[in-house]
């Protein structure tokens, strides 16, 4: 059963494409690493998928889950570190889905917070304030969060981006836990020995689908190097493209 | 002695009563409104709407005179209409909010004044600019306790919503829809908590009771429900001590209480455990780990 299906999507800013003419299916339980140059339009399909981001062209269909159903962790999330809000009162916005504006948090929140804490080793640190944090401890906050979500669709932008070895192996764990309990997992990486590693599936993005498939399928070295020459500078005066809507 | 320097006044006199009532009712509804205020980076809208309020509550006064229904209602939907009006501004031109609010609430004050003066007195003027908590009547008396009553429950409310807002908006979004409705209602309490403070406090000084405490509070407490602790304790102190200045002193009140307030404000920026000046004086030994 499919999880995600897109159908020619096309996703962009002001008529100018960043994602084009995407087709494709995420499978229920896969894990998806999106590799691809600066530009290739990885975080926009992250906002086509939780739908911050209205189609250009073509749709993407979510099987199950609404909107709200998602678990996103964008690349550089909008929080302003400065406010007085502690570890353990960030992790547990992560049941809002569940709490929602007024539901109270009963006894089996209090230890499904405590282990989220607890799996992103941030034992003790429930009191601090998050302007306190380090980025990398900033990082496993927000996986803990994820965690407490409890989502079936988990969508990381960039998670170890300037993230140390010790971290990003810790917080990859996490990732390889979410695969084992069949939720569907898509990452956006640099790293192209790690999602070798890890990942059996990667989709090469460069603006268009350069491959997708079982990562060492898609990893070759040709692959990369033409997913670099596709991923061209934009052009101010593009015409419009010729592919037919359908 | 004790008794009659710090009793005695509001035990002798009503006016002194109802003054300490209106204003303690106050100074638990307006600070945490300050607190949250203040958390957005929207201080200074506290102090725009204020003054948006103004021409309305005038207009009030040149229909009705000195009605208090008439006055409040219409400094009610003078303050909704210039925040709305400052919100559809900025979202169809290029000014930014803060922009089209200054530029409107100057404009409040010039038409809020010339309409007073129309009608009545200097005297007039003084009691719309600066309040007259010492001539509190029953009425207003009930109305600044309503509205702090509403205000806590409203609060209450809307508190995950409106922290998640300004922590991580992104977030809320990605989770819930409620973000916009508390936004609004949230504004809705600014307005309404103003209105509250123009009756004891006027146009000018009853931002002062809201946003003073709120700061305050900033140096004494690192976690929100704390920073909103010591704001309401920090106003109810400001009232009380103020009130009292103006007794002995034979000082206007509003300004009295205000002027507490901003001593406080003062010692809390100077001496406050969290990051006053002091501590970079006296610097303190750092820690282990």
């Amino acid at each position: 059963m499919p999880e995600l299906r897109f159908q020619n999507l096309t996703l962009g800013y002001d008529r100018h494409p960043a994602v084009h003419h995407l087709d494709g299916l995420v499978k229920n339980g896969a894990l998806v690493a999106i590799v691809g140059p600066n530009g290739a339009g990885k975080s926009t399909l992250f906002k086509g998928i939780v739908g911050a981001l209205k189609p250009l062209a073509g749709s993407v269909e979510r099987c199950g889950v609404d909107g709200r159903g998602i678990a996103y962790l964008p690349q550089v999330p909008d929080i302003d570190r400065s406010f007085p809000i502690n570890v353990y009162d960030m992790v547990a916005m992560g049941l809002w889905r569940s709490r929602g504006v007024l539901g109270g948090i009963a006894g089996k929140d209090h230890h499904a917070i405590k282990t989220a804490i607890a799996s992103v080793g941030l034992t003790g640190f429930e009191r601090r304030p998050i302007g306190t944090l380090s980025g990398g401890q900033m990082q496993r906050m927000l996986f803990a969060r994820l965690l407490t979500q409890d989502a079936r669709l988990i969508l990381l932008d960039e998670p170890f981006a300037a993230i140390d070895a010790r971290t990003s192996t810790e917080l990859l764990a996490v990732v390889q836990r979410w695969h084992a309990e069949r939720r569907t997992v898509l990452a956006a990486l640099h790293d192209v020995d790690l999602v070798k590693a890890v990942f059996p599936e990667t989709l090469l993005l460069a603006r268009e689908t350069v491959a997708w498939g079982p990562t060492r399928e898609v990893l070759t070295a040709e692959n990369l190097n033409r997913a670099r020459r596709m991923c061209e500078a934009f052009d101010e005066s593009a015409e419009a493209c010729a592919v037919a809507a359908e | 002695m004790l008794y009659d320097n710090l009793i005695a006044p509001f035990a002798d006199f009503e006016f002194m009563r109802r003054a300490l009532i209106g204003t303690i009712a106050l100074a638990f509804g307006a600070p945490p409104i300050g607190v949250f205020l203040m958390l957005r980076r929207m201080s200074l809208i506290g102090d725009a709407m204020a003054h948006a309020i103004l021409p309305g509550a005038a207009i009030g006064f040149l229909l009705a005179g000195l009605s208090l229904p008439a006055i409040a209602g219409a400094g009610l939907v003078a303050g909704f209409l210039i925040a709305i009006g400052a919100g559809l501004i900025s979202r169809s031109t290029a000014l930014k909010e803060d922009a089209s609010l200054a530029a409107l609430f100057v404009i409040s004050l010039a038409l809020g004044v010339t309409i007073v003066s129309l009608k009545g007195s200097n005297i007039d003027l003084m009691h719309f600019l600066f309040g007259s908590v010492l001539a509190i009547g029953n009425a207003a008396l009930v109305l600044i306790l309503a509205i702090t009553s509403v205000s806590l429950i409203v609060l209450a409310l809307i508190w995950r919503p409106l922290v998640l807002e300004c922590v991580d908006p992104g977030f809320l979004r990605s989770v819930s829809r409620a973000g916009g409705p508390a936004h609004v209602a949230f504004l809705a309490l600014v307005v309404v908590n103003l209105v509250g403070g123009f009756q004891v406090l006027g146009t000018l000084l009853a931002v002062g009771i809201m946003m003073l405490p709120a700061i305050a509070s900033r140096f004494w407490a690192r976690d929100i429900t704390g920073m909103i602790a010591v704001a309401v304790m920090c106003a109810i102190i400001s009232s009380y001590a103020g009130l009292l200045l103006s007794y002995r002193a034979e000082l206007p009140s509003g300004p009295a209480i205000i002027l507490v307030a901003g001593l406080i404000y003062l010692l809390s920026v100077a001496l406050g455990p969290v990051g006053g000046l002091i501590w970079l004086v006296l610097p303190r030994r750092h820690l282990e780990a």
